[in-house]
């Protein structure tokens, strides 16, 4: 085969050095990718090193030299082509998943949503008050960019800070009497414009601008148009002892090891941090607490649902390629194309329409079966298809049957066609009758080859989040309202409930059980697997 | 369909009567077209449905259990007031940049396993067997704590990022493909890339000028497949874009349907016509490429 490579070939025992023609367009465009790839990587590290995100920055300086290595390197040759798709398997992979197995094991969730440096923070700040009686100053409002400070006016200096930066000295601003007129810097905001433009007004009085890098000293924010107080929290940290201490009231908070600050009397501060609880996620799951009952039947359905999924398709895939598997039926191609139309319309898309379908008011299903008993003299049909536990169960099996089966259909049809025809000619001669000759040729022979795809159809659907929460969305609820689920959920939409990322807000999240559960999942995945090689190994060693 | 099947030997036709012939060509084939029409009706009668609905008047689930009763295209002016197109056309760029980068990717892997023997070869691919049988999807909750965290460094990779669920899909790319692209690279002949390198062939110029062209048909299927797994999604899509004008189709359209189902049915039906249409022309005129993807990757698996 003739290939232009492009490159002159080079005679034996010539040196690599006088085979050098220059660059190639290959190398240039390497070399494009890779000074785009290092000015993404080190962008990503600066703003990490910024925000002093330690994880990230590291991730990225590690990816990044490892990366340069490769491509610079005249060796690693085969990582040359692995590297792009290692890079992105291990972060939102590999990655993803040990973070998992790392969240469920801790409290990770709305109230522990922070580190302890953090939950510090968000106290302090949460529970400053004006300090009674103290001096109010002379305020200006300024802003550089879209960046809001306030400028106040103490013992004669000019002192300017913003929610970001902490107050420091202004020594070059201009004072007319208690206004601050000039700021190097920054611009000053006209107090007229406030009154138009309420947004910025809101804006002004949220705006909180600490004294001092510490978080004990409190901040200073805005008491009315004019004049700026000293707020300070009434939450005091002391790092030695541990503890919260309340000022007013002089009640002692003490750290504990469930991530809260608790006093004597067991009341706690609000905002807790994320810390290692062991085992606590699998137990609150499945062992005691309110999530037991309904996570126990919602794991039982769950198996169910697969099991019955894979069963149900795989037979009437197996039948209609059964009946279709005779060329004397006219029209095969046609009858096939249309057969398999379920499977080529989007589940989403099915679920969806199937929700409309069996809905209990308007929906067509009950309509017609109030057209039908309107025959016999009944009345109107209400089947609350999706409102009762057992029906909406058997809908959704319903549903996932008509979108599963033409796969078995295609499948079980290559499967029968694979089937030498001197075997069944053979089986015939012998005296075998039709049923005889599915059952002890054809079946077997068909389950050698589609054992794996049966059990890798079963370890789809036990995650089939789309066909569950588009028909049902896991209603109806169990009939304990304090946890988020319902009784047509399976594991990985209970997942999706708990987490609470749904709900855009966080006040509902239980990351630590959810990430628990997705081990469960996992597990469950990863034995099916092994079983399906062992499985797969003897059949072949049966056929 | 050319392959004999049990029943395909000959029939003795000058010994029967014409009513045996019938009894019998009744018990052996006509019996099959009364169930095929059976189950036809249970296939095709949701998709006949959701036309008529998409051409009814109403507008609303009611009354459109009369089907065909009226015709009129409201419906499908009514979607184009709705982001549908948006939702379109995030769909198609998201799946559109996936699928390439799948292909991209698998390839390239598949390259190095077939072609390079080096250290750790076996351990990767065992690795990669292995890991491809995890589904991405089980662990969204590390991957929004993971785009959290990322978002408050590079906002562009954070949550509400088309870029970000990019990335994200495209980290399940290696583990789906790579096994099913690696049987078809071993299939080709090695002897084609050593003469290319005797002739002084870089690695490179192997890979593009000589595989890859040779791979097509493989590198067509995974990208359909990569497209249309992209365009079915929903949980990832749904974790990762809050927006409504960053959302993709299936996001949108639930939003359509779980929160006002009776009123919203005539714009549904509607939108899921016109995005149906595509993915039904597609897998309809690649079916065999599809099925023969779908099966051979999970026996390699």
């Amino acid at each position: 085969m003739a290939v232009d490579t492009g490159v002159v070939p080079a005679p034996a025992r010539e040196s690599h050095a006088t085979r050098w023609r220059g660059h190639g367009v290959g190398f240039m465009v390497k070399l494009a990718l890779m000074a785009l790839v290092n000015a993404m990587g080190l962008m990503v590290a600066f703003s990490a090193w910024r925000i002093e995100a330690w994880g990230i920055f590291t991730g990225s300086v590690v990816l990044l030299v490892v990366i340069d290595w490769i491509y610079f390197s005249r060796r690693m040759v085969p990582l040359k082509y692995l590297a792009p798709g290692v890079a992105f398997l291990l972060v939102f992979q590999i990655f993803t998943m040990a973070y998992t197995a790392y969240v469920a094991f801790t409290n990770y969730g709305a109230q522990h949503n922070v580190t302890k440096g953090q939950a510090i923070e968000v106290l302090l700040l949460q529970n400053e008050r004006k300090v009674e009686g103290t001096a109010l100053y002379p305020l200006t409002f300024v802003q550089r960019g879209d960046e809001l400070g306030l400028a106040i006016v103490d013992q004669g200096g000019v002192r300017v800070g913003s929610a970001q930066a902490p107050l420091t000295d202004a020594p070059d601003a201009v004072v007319a009497g208690t206004t601050v007129t000039q700021l190097p810097g920054w611009d000053v905001i006209d107090t007229k414009r406030l009154y138009s433009d309420t947004d910025l007004a809101n804006a002004l009085q949220d705006l909180r601008v600490p004294v001092s890098e510490d978080p004990n000293d409190g901040s200073v924010r805005a008491n009315n148009l004019s004049q700026a107080a000293v707020y300070r929290s009434v939450l005091v940290y002391d790092a030695d002892t541990d503890t919260m201490v309340n000022v007013d009231t002089g009640v002692v908070y003490r750290a504990t090891e469930e991530g809260f600050f608790r006093a004597e009397d067991g009341s706690r501060l609000g905002t807790g941090w994320r810390v290692y609880v062991g085992f606590d996620n699998f137990r609150r799951g499945f062992i005691d607490g309110d999530y037991v009952g309904p996570l126990l039947q919602i794991t039982a359905w769950t198996f169910v649902f697969a099991v019955a999924t894979v069963l149900s398709s795989f037979f009437l895939g197996l039948i209609l390629a059964l009946i279709f598997n005779d060329p004397r039926i006219k029209g095969r191609t046609i009858w096939r194309t249309l057969l398999i139309l379920p499977y080529a319309f989007p589940a989403f898309l099915s679920a969806l329409l199937w929700r409309g379908m069996f809905n209990a008011r308007f929906g067509i299903i009950n309509d017609w079966l109030g057209t039908i008993s309107g025959w016999f003299g009944g009345g109107d049909v209400y089947i609350p298809w999706l409102q009762d536990p057992t029906l909406a169960k058997f809908v959704i099996l319903w549903v996932n049957l008509w979108l599963s089966y033409p796969y078995w259909f295609l499948v079980c049809t290559g499967a029968l066609q694979a089937v030498p025809a001197e075997t069944v000619e053979a089986a015939r001669i012998d005296g075998a009758t039709r049923f005889r000759l599915f059952r002890s040729v054809q079946l077997p022979l068909l389950l050698v080859s589609t054992a794996p795809l049966i059990i890798a159809s079963f370890a789809f659907n036990f995650n089939n989040f789309t066909v569950v929460y588009m028909l049902t969305s896991g209603d109806p609820t169990f009939p304990n309202a304090s946890i988020p689920l319902g009784q047509t959920d399976i594991l990985i939409t209970a997942i999706y409930q708990i987490s609470g990322v749904a709900a855009g807000s966080s006040s509902v999240a239980d990351y630590g059980l959810a990430a628990a559960l997705s081990i469960i999942v996992f597990v469950v995945i990863g034995a099916l697997s092994a079983l399906a090689f062992r499985q797969t190994k003897k059949l072949e060693e049966m056929a | 369909m050319t392959t004999a099947s049990p029943a395909a030997h000959p029939i003795p036709h000058h010994t029967a009567s014409g009513t045996t012939r019938r009894r019998r060509w009744w018990r052996e084939v006509g019996w099959r077209y009364p169930l095929a029409v059976v189950f036809l009706v249970y296939a095709a009668f949701p998709l006949v449905y959701v036309i008529s609905s998409a051409l009814a008047r109403s507008g609303t689930l009611v009354g459109t259990s009369g089907l065909f009763r009226t015709f009129t295209m409201e419906n499908f002016q009514a979607v184009n007031d709705t982001k549908f197109w948006a939702w379109m056309g995030n769909t198609v760029v998201i799946g559109v940049i996936t699928s390439l980068g799948t292909v991209l990717m698998a390839a390239s892997a598949a390259y190095a396993f077939s072609r390079f023997r080096f250290k750790g070869r076996r351990t990767s691919l065992t690795s990669l067997l292995i890991l491809q049988m995890f589904p991405q999807t089980v662990a969204f909750v590390a991957i929004f704590l993971l785009l959290v965290s990322l978002g408050s460094v590079v906002p562009v990779l954070g949550l509400n990022s088309r870029l970000a669920l990019i990335c994200v899909y495209l980290g399940g790319a290696l583990g789906a493909n790579a096994f099913l692209m690696y049987g078809f690279f071993t299939s080709i002949p090695q002897e084609l890339d050593e003469s290319a390198k005797i002739d002084g062939a870089t690695h490179a110029q192997v890979f593009w000028r000589i595989i890859m062209p040779l791979v097509t048909p493989i590198l067509a299927v995974v990208a359909l497949l990569g497209f249309i797994t992209v365009f079915g999604d929903f949980v990832l899509a749904k974790v990762i874009l809050q927006s409504p004008e960053n959302w993709t189709l299936s996001v949108g359209m639930y939003q359509w349907v779980s929160s006002e189902l009776s009123a919203n049915w005539g714009l549904f039906a509607a939108g899921a016509v016109i995005a149906a249409i595509p993915v039904l022309v597609l897998f309809m005129s690649l079916q065999r490429w599809i099925v023969g993807g779908l099966t051979a990757g999970s026996v390699k698996g």
